[in-house]
């Protein structure tokens, strides 16, 4: 059954909006080493909240790409054990460009999740 | 994870009392002891000892007897006495190092610990990038770490207690098993490791001391740049180049991207100073290797970090949240493999 609004994102954004614009400030005077912990929280919140509207679709992206590279179909976790086997077993390299595509898709989904300032 | 009852304290300060009087040949005041940094197993902590009428700041390097706990230590990391070892050894080489004065004996009952002299700067780099005190030295540091690794990888062997012998094969078996300790396949990190099996450099000729963690966040600066090389608990025997391509892996130039050299300078400035001090010739061909190398390293770091966690060797939202650091990683390597060298 669907939640009610607030979604998982807007719920975790108000938080983390809370967090970072009143109690950090509080916190920095009181206890500094707590405030850098607050901050940590904050940018993880903003993680969850970003994995909360990005991260089903691009699971279901990889999972996709992972079916037609390796030609059957498994558990996206089954699928990435045997991908990440044939690589380590040289059996795929950097040369297979559907392979490089399917990974640069991957990374560049997950990135967007966990720091898309990152560059 | 800083938090320490007062008896902590009381005890520590009581211990270096004794063992400070033993060493200054007098009876040692203790002032203005406090915990620094670290975790729960590696403790850093700050103090002045008064002997003879003299003022000396000092740090304390301990790890405390353990617990029977899970430890959250890596296994390749130096114990207390080998590190101190190592830190005399390059100090009296030349190296820009701290000072080590004296290690604790086990009935003093802090665990593996010693004393070394306290050196003026800050290890912080977000402080150091972007302060305006260190103008003048940003213009310095990646020179000053080149010239300074010279002089770390100049280290007499015959002057060094035994250290593991690490290259570049024996690093990519270490990454594979580490990968395989997590509960999760990383395609990226595998290809990559791959990628380095089948271009290992050329064995070398001759191991030389490597610090193992040469990095931007492990030295102090100040106005006049670096006065110290710390976070020796790396060190091994093997390929010099693995310290220079180590500085320069992305995630140790905290933002500062189109600087490789710690943030501070570019590759060739590095190797200039380098080898103007002494340091042989370097090879872009290598350095790259090594740079990927440790790219792909600080990825599984990460992982671990998570996992000292994630497995309950320690409870640490800080530590949980760096796994979710080690994509940064996988985007830099997928560029990296990308260079023609």
């Amino acid at each position: 059954m669907a939640q009610d609004r607030p979604t998982a994102a807007e719920l975790l954004s108000a938080i983390a909006d809370l967090l970072r614009e009143e109690v950090t400030p509080v916190l920095d005077k009181v206890e500094p080493r707590l405030g850098f912990q607050m901050r940590v929280a904050v940018n993880s919140l903003a993680i969850l909240e970003r994995e909360a509207r990005l991260g089903p679709a691009a699971d279901r992206r990889e999972h996709e790409r992972l079916v037609k590279l390796l030609g059957r179909d498994a558990s996206l976790d089954d699928l990435n054990r045997e991908l990440a086997r044939q690589l380590r077993a040289g059996e795929r390299d950097e040369r297979d460009t559907a392979l490089m595509a399917h990974l640069e898709a991957t990374i560049a989904d997950k990135i967007a999740i966990a720091n898309p300032k990152w560059r | 994870m800083t938090v320490h009852t007062a008896s902590e304290a009381d005890q520590v300060a009581g211990v270096l009392a004794s063992a400070a009087a033993r060493y200054f040949g007098g009876p040692a005041v203790i002032e203005g002891l406090s915990r620094e940094s670290g975790g729960a197993s590696r403790q850093t902590w700050s103090f002045d000892a008064v002997a003879g009428g003299e003022r000396h700041g000092l740090i304390l390097r301990r790890d405390p007897p353990t617990t029977g706990k899970a430890s959250d230590r890596s296994a390749t990391a130096l114990d207390r006495a080998t590190e101190f070892r190592v830190l005399k050894a390059a100090f009296k080489a030349g190296v820009r190092a701290p000072e080590v004065l004296f290690e604790l004996m086990p009935q003093d009952g802090l665990g593996e610990a010693f004393v070394m002299r306290r050196i003026g700067g800050t290890a912080i780099a977000r402080k150091l990038l972007r302060d305006p005190p260190y103008e003048k030295a940003r213009g310095l540091i990646a020179g000053q770490l080149g010239e300074i690794l010279a002089r770390v990888h100049a280290v007499e062997l015959g002057s060094l207690p035994a250290l593991v012998r690490r290259e570049a094969a024996d690093h990519i078996a270490g990454l594979r098993r580490a990968l395989d300790a997590l509960s999760q396949p990383q395609p990226v990190f595998e290809l990559a490791l791959s990628w380095l099996d089948r271009r290992k450099p050329a064995p070398i000729e001759r191991a030389l001391l490597v610090h193992g963690d040469y990095r931007t966040g492990n030295y102090l600066a100040d106005e006049s740049g670096v006065t110290a090389i710390l976070d020796w608990e790396g060190a091994h025997l093997g390929d010099p180049v693995e310290d220079l391509g180590w500085l320069c892996v992305k995630s140790w130039r905290f933002g500062a991207v189109d600087k490789p050299a710690g943030g501070f300078g570019s590759r060739e400035e590095l190797w200039r100073a380098y080898e103007k001090a002494g340091g042989a010739k370097v090879d872009p061909a290598r350095a790259h290797w090594w740079e990927v190398f440790g790219t792909v390293r600080w990825g599984i770091i990460c992982h671990q970090q998570a996992w000292r966690h994630l497995g309950g060797a320690v409870k640490s939202m800080e530590l949980a949240s760096i796994g979710r650091r080690a994509v940064e990683t996988e985007v830099d390597l997928l560029q990296l493999l990308k260079e023609k060298i």
